[in-house]
C-alpha cells in the first residue's frame, strides 16, 4: 500500500470541497492511504507573494518543515499550494539570502527544514507510481462516449514542468481516456483562467473565463474537466454572468477525480458533484448511471 | 486637451531605481532583455494591460519610476508565469511583477480603494490572524472595503455556494497560530537587520 502526507489547503475545504471529496474516494479505490499533515497552515497563494515574498516562503517553509519529519512525500492537489511549495524548495536552493533569513525564522518557531520534502501532484501520483494497470482494474463503468475538455490552468506545469510538459501536459489526458471518456483536442489547456480577477476587476476575469468556455463547446466537449479549485469556481460560478454578456456557453465543469470517480463506481454524492452550480450530474448520467 | 510628451527625456530616469530592479529576485539578468515582445504576446491579460510587459520590463530596467509604479499592469498580473517560461533570456518576468506590486503598495502609489492590493494585504492579515484563509470571510471583508455594494450583487451567488455546501461559516484556524506569528516575525526581524 503506496502513503503519503496529504496537504489539502484552504479551498479544499471550502469552495473546492468536492475536489476533496472525489480524490479521497478515487484514492481509496486504489489502495491509497492519505495521512493529513498535522496542523497545516495556508501556504500563501499568490497573494502573500504580492505582500513580502520571504514572508510567503516562511509560510510555505513551515508546512515543509513539518512535513519532513514524517518521511513520506507531501500529496499537493491544489495547483497554487503546488506551485508555491515548489517554488519554496528552490528559492531556498538559489538564494542564500532566502534560505538565512528562513533559518531565522524556523529557529525562532523552533522548526527545522533541510530540504529533503518531495512535492507530489495527484496526477503525478496517479500515473508514476500507481500506473494505468491498476486504475483500469477500478474500472466499473467506462465513460464511453462521453467528451471531455482537458482543462490544466497554469500553476501546474509552468514555471516548474516537476512531472509533464510544459507546453502541452499530458497525464490527465492519460487517465481520462484510460477510464474510457473521450479527450477533445483543447489547445487552451494550460492558459491562465484569471485567477481572483473575476472578483477584482470582473469584466477583465469574466472575458477571460468566456473565452476558455467557448473554446471547450467549440471543440466538442460534453464537460469541462479541471485539476484547479480556483479554475473549477471561476469557470463554474460565473458562467451565467458570462453567459448573460456572451451568449449561451454553458458546459459544466468537474473535476478530473470526479470523472475517474465515476468511472470507478462511486455514486454522485460521494464525489461532490451535487455541489456544482453548473448542473454536471444530467450530461453525465448520460455516460454513467451512477452520476444520476 | 493636455499636451503630452509621448517620448522619454533621459532626465525623467531615476538610476537608483534602475538598479533596485537589477537587485530583485528575478531581475537579475533583466538587462539580458533583448525586447523580443514573447512575454507580452504569450501573457493572457496584456490586452487589458496599459504598459504591456515587454514594455514594462523595459521602461523597469531603464529607470522610469514613476510610469511603472503607477501602471495598471502590474495589478493586472494574475502570475499566470507564461512570460517566465517563454522568456529566451531567462528573465523571471512574473518575480519582477511581485517586486512591482510589493514596491507600489511601500510606496503607497497604487491606486485609492483599489481592490487588488487590499485582497492582497486582507489575505495577508487573515492568514497572520488564523495561519489559514477562509474565502468567504477573505471576499466579504475586501467588498466592504473597496465595493460594499457589488457585495449585495453577489447575494445570489452566494446563497449557490451556500446551499451546495461550498461556504464556510466559521473562519478555519490552527492550533500553531502562535508559532507562526512568531515566525513570521523573525523573518521580518532578519530582514530588517540585514536591510540596516
Amino acid at each position: 500500500m503506496k502513503r503519503y502526507l496529504y496537504y489539502p489547503g484552504c479551498s479544499l475545504r471550502g469552495t473546492g470541497k468536492a475536489y476533496e471529496e472525489s480524490l479521497l474516494a478515487v484514492f481509496k479505490a486504489l489502495n491509497i492511504e492519505l495521512e493529513e499533515l498535522e496542523d497545516w497552515n495556508c501556504c500563501g497563494a499568490t497573494a502573500y507573494m504580492a505582500i513580502d515574498e520571504v514572508s510567503s516562503f516562511a509560510l510555505a517553509g513551515r508546512n515543509l518543515a513539518i512535513a519532513e519529519k514524517k518521511n513520506l512525500d507531501l500529496l499537493a492537489p491544489c495547483s497554487a499550494c503546488f506551485l508555491v511549495l515548489n517554488k519554496t524548495q528552490r528559492y531556498i536552493k538559489e538564494y542564500p539570502k532566502v534560505a538565512e533569513t528562513l533559518e531565522h525564522g524556523f529557529k525562532a518557531a523552533g522548526l527545522e527544514y533541510k530540504g529533503t520534502v518531495k512535492v507530489r501532484h495527484p496526477l503525478d501520483v496517479l500515473i508514476n507510481d500507481i500506473g494505468m494497470d491498476q486504475i483500469k482494474a477500478c474500472i466499473k463503468t467506462p465513460l464511453t462516449g462521453l467528451k471531455v475538455a482537458p482543462y490544466y490552468g497554469c500553476q501546474i506545469v509552468r514555471p516548474y514542468a516537476t512531472f509533464d510538459l510544459m507546453y502541452c501536459p499530458v497525464t490527465m489526458d492519460k487517465l481520462l481516456k484510460a477510464v474510457g471518456a473521450e479527450v477533445v483536442d483543447y489547445p487552451l489547456k494550460t492558459r491562465c483562467c484569471g485567477g481572483s480577477q473575476k472578483g477584482t476587476l470582473p469584466e477583465v476575469g469574466l472575458s477571460l473565463i468566456h473565452i476558455l468556455l467557448k473554446e471547450a463547446r467549440r471543440r466538442g466537449a460534453h464537460i469541462l474537466s479541471t485539476i484547479c479549485p480556483l479554475c473549477q469556481f471561476n469557470l463554474d460560478a460565473f458562467q451565467d454572468e458570462a453567459a448573460k454578456k456572451y451568449g449561451d456557453i454553458s458546459m459544466p465543469v468537474v473535476y478530473f477525480t470526479q470523472l475517474l470517480g465515476l468511472a470507478f463506481g462511486f455514486s454522485a454524492k460521494e464525489l461532490g458533484l451535487e455541489r456544482n452550480i453548473v448542473a454536471a450530474k444530467r450530461t453525465l448520467a448520460k455516460y454513467a448511471p451512477a452520476a444520476a | 486637451m493636455a499636451v503630452k510628451s509621448l517620448i522619454k527625456y533621459e532626465v525623467e530616469r531615476d538610476p537608483v531605481f534602475a538598479k533596485w530592479v537589477t537587485g530583485v529576485m528575478g531581475g537579475e539578468r533583466i538587462r539580458n532583455c533583448i525586447q523580443c515582445g514573447l512575454c507580452s504576446a504569450s501573457c493572457p491579460l496584456s490586452p487589458y494591460m496599459d504598459l504591456t510587459p515587454r514594455r514594462l520590463i523595459h521602461m523597469a530596467r531603464e529607470g522610469f519610476k514613476r510610469d511603472v509604479l503607477e501602471s495598471f499592469t502590474i495589478w493586472l498580473c494574475t502570475s499566470c508565469y507564461s512570460c517566465t517560461v517563454e522568456c529566451p533570456r531567462r528573465i523571471r518576468v512574473t518575480d519582477v511583477m511581485y517586486a512591482l506590486k510589493r514596491r507600489a503598495i511601500e510606496d503607497g502609489v497604487y491606486p485609492r480603494r483599489f481592490p487588488i492590493p487590499v485582497l492582497a494585504s486582507e489575505f495577508g492579515n487573515m492568514i497572520r490572524r488564523n495561519g489559514r484563509v477562509t474565502e468567504s470571510w477573505l471576499v466579504v471583508r475586501v467588498f466592504l472595503k473597496t465595493a460594499i455594494m457589488r457585495l449585495l450583487g453577489m447575494s445570489k451567488l452566494g446563497t449557490k455556494l451556500f446551499l451546495t455546501g461550498r461556504m464556510e461559516i466559521l473562519p478555519a484556524t490552527i492550533k500553531g497560530h502562535k508559532q507562526l506569528q512568531t515566525m513570521l516575525d523573525a523573518v521580518e526581524a532578519h530582514k530588517k537587520e540585514v536591510a540596516a
